[in-house]
C-alpha cells in the first residue's frame, strides 16, 4: 500500500474521536501535477462533489449524491488536490459551533471538549488535527473564520463574487463565499489562487483580473495604514482575547504599520441586520428541500401539502427550522419594510462606512472571535448567545469585503485569532499582512 | 378608451412563450420541450438542484424589449428579478424567478398602450419570468386522482403582459388578444400556433363587486367562453362579495373555486440574490427599436391609404403576418391588390378555415396566385374562370400554372368568339329589335354567347363585342 492509502486509514482512525469528516471519498493512490498536487483537502458538506455524497450536514440530505461538481471544486481537482472526504458542519450552515449537525457535533482538537467553531466546524478541525492539509469552506456571517479563530488555522472570506458560488448549497446566497482554509497563509494564499477563478455559471461572480496572492506575501507592510475599530472590541469580548490582539497590532506598529483607534458606529446593527437578511434568504433557498425529486422522502401522504410538510418536519433540524420561519416571519406582508427592508438599509449603510474608512486606511483590524472556543453544549440552549458570537464576523459578508482569520496567540492551549480586513477584491493585502502576522506571532 | 353599459371592467395577464429562443430561460437545456419524452429537458438550473444558480439568457431580455417597444411601453434602463415564494410542485425550487413593482422592483417595461378595433388598452407593465413544469391530470381537475409532473417546461422564458382592467367585454378582451397575438407573431418572437404558447389568466369584476381572478384559461377562444360564464356567474349572485380566485374547468365550462385570494400577500416577493440588477442602455434599446419590423398596426394603414384596400379587407390581411407576407409577395409580380386580396380573404381563406389547414400549409405559393391574376388582367381569361382554377388547385393541389395551360389552349380565340357572336345574333333576331327599345335587353344576348362558349368568353368584351355589332 501507498504513503497515501496508509495516511488515510490513519485519518479515519482519528477522525472517531473528532468527527471532522461526515463521508470519506474513495481513495486510489494516483497523485495528479498542478499547484496542490498531493495536498490532502477536505471540502465542506455544504459544497457539491459529483458522485460523493453531499448532505448539507442535514437528515434532508442524507443520501443526495450530487450529479456535478461545484467550480471551487472542479479547480481543486484541477490542481492536483486530493479530496479526503466531505467536512462535518452546522446543518445547511446554519451555526457557529458545529454542533447543529445530523452527524454529531465535531470535537476541536485542541481541547475535544470543545466546539471547533463553526459552521466549516469540520473544516478547521481536518487541518488543526491534521486529517487534511487544506479545506474548503463556505463563509456567510463568519463560519470560515471563527472555525479557524477556534481550530487555531487560518481561513478567508473571499470579496462577494471572486469565487465561483456554482455548486454552493445556498443559506444566504447575497453573503456568502467559498473560501480557502490552511495550516499557514502560504497555503491559504495558494488555494485561494487556484479556486479564484472566474466562472460564468455564476452570475454573481466578477470577471475581474486574478493575481497571483503567494507572490505578494512578502511585500513591505511599513506605512500600511491600519484602522481598528473600537466596536469590535464591545462589552462580551474577553479581555485575554483584546490583550492578544492589541500585542499583535503594537507588533505591526513597531515594524511600520500606521495604526489608528477608530470608530464604525453601524457596526453595532450589524448582527441583526445579518440575521434577518440571511434567514430570509434561507427561507426561499431552502424552500426547494421538498422531498420530491430527491431528499428524504417520508412515506405516502394523502396530497402534495402534507408530503411536503412531513418531509420537512422530518427532513430539518431544529435549528434549520427556526431561521426558516423567522425568514418567512421577516419577508412576510405587514412586517417586510419592518424587518427585510430595514436591514437593507443598514447593510447599505454598514457598507458605506467600510468604504468611507477604506478611502483612508489599507486594512481594518479586530478579534475575529469575541471569545475562546467554548464547550460543547455551552450555548446550545440559548441561541441569542450563540448568534452574539458572530459580531465582529458579519460586517464583512454584509458589505462583501474580504476577510481573514489568522492565529495570534493562545489561552491554556486554546487558540486566538486575529482579523483583518480589505477593500474589494484586496485579498493581496491581508495576506501580505496575515503573513507577516503569522511571522510574529510565531504562534 | 370605452365603457361598459353593465359596469364590467376586465384586465387581463397574458402569458406570451419566447417561442424564438434556443434555449431556457436561466439555462442551457433546449426551449423547444414540446413532444418531448417527460422530464427528458433538464439540467442542474432548471431541476433546482442545490447549487445551482441561474444565469439570464441575454435573449430573453432583448425579446423582451422587443415586445415591450412594439406595444407602446417605456423601457427600463435599470430592471431586477424577484422571487416569487409558494409551494406547489410544479415549481422545482419552491419559487419562480419572475419581477415586481414594489419593493424596488422594476419590470423590463412599463406603461403601454395597444389600440383595438373595440377601443384602447392601457398596458400596466410587462415583466420577464421563467414558466414552472406541467401538471398532467386524467381528465377534470376537479375530479382526477393523482397527478403527474413534468419539468421539461420549467425555465422556458416567458414575459407577462398585464394590462389596466380597461375592456369592457368579452369580445374586447378576445379582441385585444387577437392584436397581441399578431403583434409578437410579426416581431417573431411568439409562435401563438404552439399548444399553450399564449395563456391568459382574467380579473373580472361587475358594479359594486370584489375582483375575481380567472386562471388556467388555455386559448384565448377559452377566454371569451371563461368571461362570459364568469360575469353572468357574478350577475347571477349580485356581484362578487369576495376576492378570489377561481380556475377554469375547460371540460365542465365553469369557473370553479380554488383559493381565496391572498392578493400578493403570500408570495414573501424579495429580490433574488443569484441575479444581479440588469443595466440597461439607451443605445441597446435604440438598436433593438431598429431590429423591429413593420408592425400590424402600421401596415393596415400602409394596406389601406398606399394600397387602398377597405378596411375590412386590410383588417383581415394584417392580423397574420404569415397571410399579410403571402399578400404582399403576389404583388410584386402582379400588381392587382383588389382582385389578389378578395382571393386571399375569401376564397382562399375560407377554405382553409373549412378544412382546418393553415395558412402556412397552403399549397399555392405566391408567384403562382399573381398569374393567375396576371391572365385576367390580360384578358386571358375571365374572373370566374380564374376563380374555379384557384379552387380546383387548393384542393387537388394541381399546380395553377398547368391549370392555366389547358384553361388557355382550351378557350375561345377572338376570331371564334365573333364567330359565335354573329351566330347568336343571326338565331335571335326577335331579342336583337329589343335591344333598340330596352338596353337591358342585351343581357339576354350575352347571355346566350356565354352558354355557347362554356362562360369562357371574358363578360365584358362580349358586351362591348355586341354592341359594336348592333350599331
Amino acid at each position: 500500500m501507498s504513503n497515501l492509502l496508509d495516511e488515510f486509514e490513519g485519518i479515519k482512525e482519528k477522525n472517531k474521536s473528532i468527527n471532522a469528516y461526515i463521508t470519506f471519498s474513495q481513495l486510489d493512490d494516483s497523485i495528479s501535477d498542478g499547484k496542490l498536487s498531493g495536498k490532502t483537502i477536505a471540502v465542506k458538506d455544504t459544497i457539491s462533489t459529483a458522485g460523493l455524497r453531499t448532505t448539507c450536514a442535514s437528515k434532508m440530505l442524507e443520501n443526495y449524491v450530487p450529479p456535478y461538481d461545484a467550480h471551487a471544486v472542479s479547480l481543486i481537482k484541477k490542481h492536483g488536490a486530493i479530496i479526503m472526504g466531505k467536512a462535518n458542519c452546522d446543518e445547511f450552515a446554519m451555526g457557529s459551533s458545529t454542533e447543529h449537525s445530523a452527524f454529531g457535533p465535531t470535537h476541536n482538537p485542541h481541547d475535544l471538549e470543545r466546539v471547533p467553531g463553526g459552521s466549516s466546524g469540520g473544516s478547521a478541525a481536518a487541518i488543526a488535527g491534521g486529517l487534511a492539509d487544506l479545506a474548503l469552506g463556505s463563509d456567510t456571517g463568519g463560519s470560515i473564520r471563527c472555525p479557524a479563530s477556534f481550530c487555531g488555522i487560518v481561513g478567508l472570506k473571499p470579496t462577494y463574487g471572486l469565487v465561483s458560488r456554482y455548486g454552493l448549497i445556498a443559506y444566504g446566497n447575497s453573503l456568502e463565499q467559498i473560501g480557502p482554509m490552511a495550516k499557514n497563509v502560504y497555503d491559504c494564499a495558494l488555494l485561494l489562487e487556484c479556486i479564484s477563478d472566474y466562472d460564468n455559471r455564476d452570475a454573481t461572480c466578477v470577471n475581474t483580473k486574478r493575481i497571483d496572492y503567494t507572490s505578494h506575501l512578502e511585500d513591505d507592510i511599513s506605512g500600511l495604514k491600519i484602522a481598528v475599530p473600537k466596536e469590535f472590541f464591545g462589552p462580551g469580548t474577553d479581555s485575554i482575547v483584546e490583550k492578544s490582539v492589541w500585542n499583535t497590532i503594537k507588533k505591526l506598529e513597531s515594524e511600520g504599520a500606521i495604526i489608528e483607534e477608530i470608530n464604525i458606529e453601524s457596526i453595532k446593527y450589524s448582527l441583526a441586520a445579518y440575521y434577518i437578511i440571511a434567514m430570509s434568504e434561507a427561507s426561499s433557498n431552502l424552500a426547494r428541500f421538498d422531498g420530491l425529486r430527491y431528499g428524504l422522502h417520508s412515506g405516502k401522504s394523502k396530497d402534495w401539502n402534507e408530503l411536503f410538510s412531513n418531509n420537512r418536519k422530518f427532513g430539518f433540524g431544529f435549528e434549520v427550522k427556526r431561521r426558516i420561519i423567522l425568514g418567512t416571519f421577516s419577508l412576510s406582508s405587514g412586517y417586510f419594510d419592518e424587518y427585510y427592508i430595514k436591514a437593507q438599509k443598514v447593510r447599505s449603510l454598514i457598507t458605506n462606512d467600510f468604504k468611507k474608512v477604506f478611502s483612508k486606511f489599507d486594512v481594518i483590524v479586530g478579534p475575529t472571535m469575541p471569545t475562546l472556543a467554548f464547550k460543547l453544549g455551552e450555548k446550545l440552549t440559548d441561541p441569542l448567545s450563540m448568534y452574539m458570537s458572530d459580531i465582529d464576523t458579519v460586517s464583512a459578508n454584509l458589505a462583501g469585503i474580504p476577510s481573514i482569520s489568522i492565529p495570534c496567540g493562545n489561552s491554556n492551549s486554546l487558540p486566538i485569532g486575529i482579523q483583518l480586513m480589505s477593500s474589494h477584491f484586496n485579498e493581496k493585502t491581508i495576506l501580505n499582512l496575515g503573513n507577516r502576522v503569522e511571522q510574529i506571532a510565531g504562534v | 378608451m370605452s365603457s361598459s353599459i353593465d359596469g364590467v371592467k376586465i384586465g387581463l395577464e397574458i402569458h406570451c412563450q419566447l417561442t424564438s429562443l434556443n434555449t431556457k430561460m436561466f439555462c442551457n437545456c433546449s426551449a423547444d420541450y414540446r413532444g418531448k419524452p417527460p422530464n427528458t429537458l433538464l439540467c442542474t438550473v432548471c431541476a433546482g438542484l442545490p447549487g445551482s444558480l441561474p444565469v439570464l439568457n441575454k435573449r430573453a431580455l432583448e425579446a423582451a424589449i422587443k415586445i415591450g417597444l412594439a406595444i407602446n411601453c417605456k423601457i427600463s434602463n435599470k430592471s431586477n428579478f424577484f422571487r416569487k415564494n409558494y409551494f406547489y410542485p410544479d415549481s422545482p425550487k419552491n419559487y419562480q424567478i419572475t419581477q415586481y413593482d414594489k419593493a424596488g422592483g422594476i419590470a423590463i417595461a412599463n406603461e403601454g398602450y395597444v389600440e383595438t378595433n373595440l377601443g384602447g388598452v392601457r398596458i400596466t407593465r410587462i415583466q420577464m419570468e421563467e414558466d414552472p413544469g406541467k401538471l398532467q391530470y386524467e381528465g377534470s381537475i376537479t375530479t382526477s386522482s393523482n397527478t403527474l409532473i413534468d419539468y421539461n417546461r420549467a425555465g422556458i422564458s416567458l414575459v407577462e403582459i398585464v394590462t389596466e382592467p380597461d375592456l369592457v367585454s368579452p369580445k374586447h378582451a378576445r379582441e385585444f388578444l387577437n392584436t397581441i397575438q399578431s403583434i409578437v407573431e410579426a416581431i417573431g418572437e411568439c409562435d401563438s400556433k404552439l399548444d399553450g404558447s399564449m395563456r391568459a389568466d382574467a380579473n373580472v369584476s361587475i358594479s359594486n363587486g370584489r375582483r375575481v381572478e380567472v386562471k388556467n384559461i388555455s386559448s384565448f377562444k377559452e377566454v371569451e367562453r371563461a368571461l362570459n360564464f364568469e360575469i353572468t356567474r357574478q350577475k347571477t349572485i349580485q356581484a362578487a362579495s369576495k376576492m378570489e380566485t377561481r380556475h377554469w374547468d375547460d371540460v365542465r365550462r365553469v369557473t370553479v373555486t380554488l383559493r381565496v385570494k391572498e392578493d400578493e400577500e403570500g408570495y414573501r416577493y424579495f429580490p433574488d440574490p443569484d441575479l444581479p440588477p440588469m443595466d440597461i442602455s439607451n443605445d441597446y434599446i435604440e438598436q433593438l427599436k431598429n431590429l423591429l419590423p413593420e408592425l400590424p398596426e402600421k401596415r393596415f394603414i400602409r394596406f389601406t391609404n398606399d394600397i387602398k384596400l377597405p378596411g375590412e379587407i386590410a383588417r383581415i390581411l394584417i392580423k397574420n403576418k404569415v397571410v399579410a407576407d403571402y399578400f404582399e409577395e403576389s404583388l410584386k409580380y402582379e400588381n392587382n391588390p383588389k382582385l389578389i386580396s378578395s382571393w386571399i380573404t375569401t376564397d382562399i381563406m375560407g377554405y382553409l378555415n373549412r378544412n382546418n389547414i393553415n395558412f402556412i400549409d397552403l399549397s399555392i405559393d405566391a408567384k403562382s396566385l399573381a398569374t393567375l391574376a396576371k391572365s385576367v388582367s390580360d384578358s386571358q381569361i375571365n374572373e370566374y374562370t380564374a376563380k374555379s382554377i384557384l379552387l380546383k388547385s387548393i384542393s387537388s393541389n394541381d399546380h395553377i400554372d398547368d391549370l392555366l395551360k389547358s384553361e388557355i389552349s382550351n378557350s375561345v380565340t377572338f376570331e371564334n368568339l365573333l364567330e359565335i357572336i354573329e351566330k347568336v345574333l343571326n338565331d335571335n333576331s326577335k331579342a336583337v329589335a329589343d335591344v333598340k327599345n330596352d338596353p337591358q335587353a342585351i343581357h339576354f344576348l350575352i347571355g346566350q354567347v356565354m352558354k355557347a362558349t362554356h362562360g369562357r368568353a371574358d363578360h365584358s368584351k362580349v358586351k362591348e363585342l355586341i354592341e359594336k355589332q348592333l350599331k
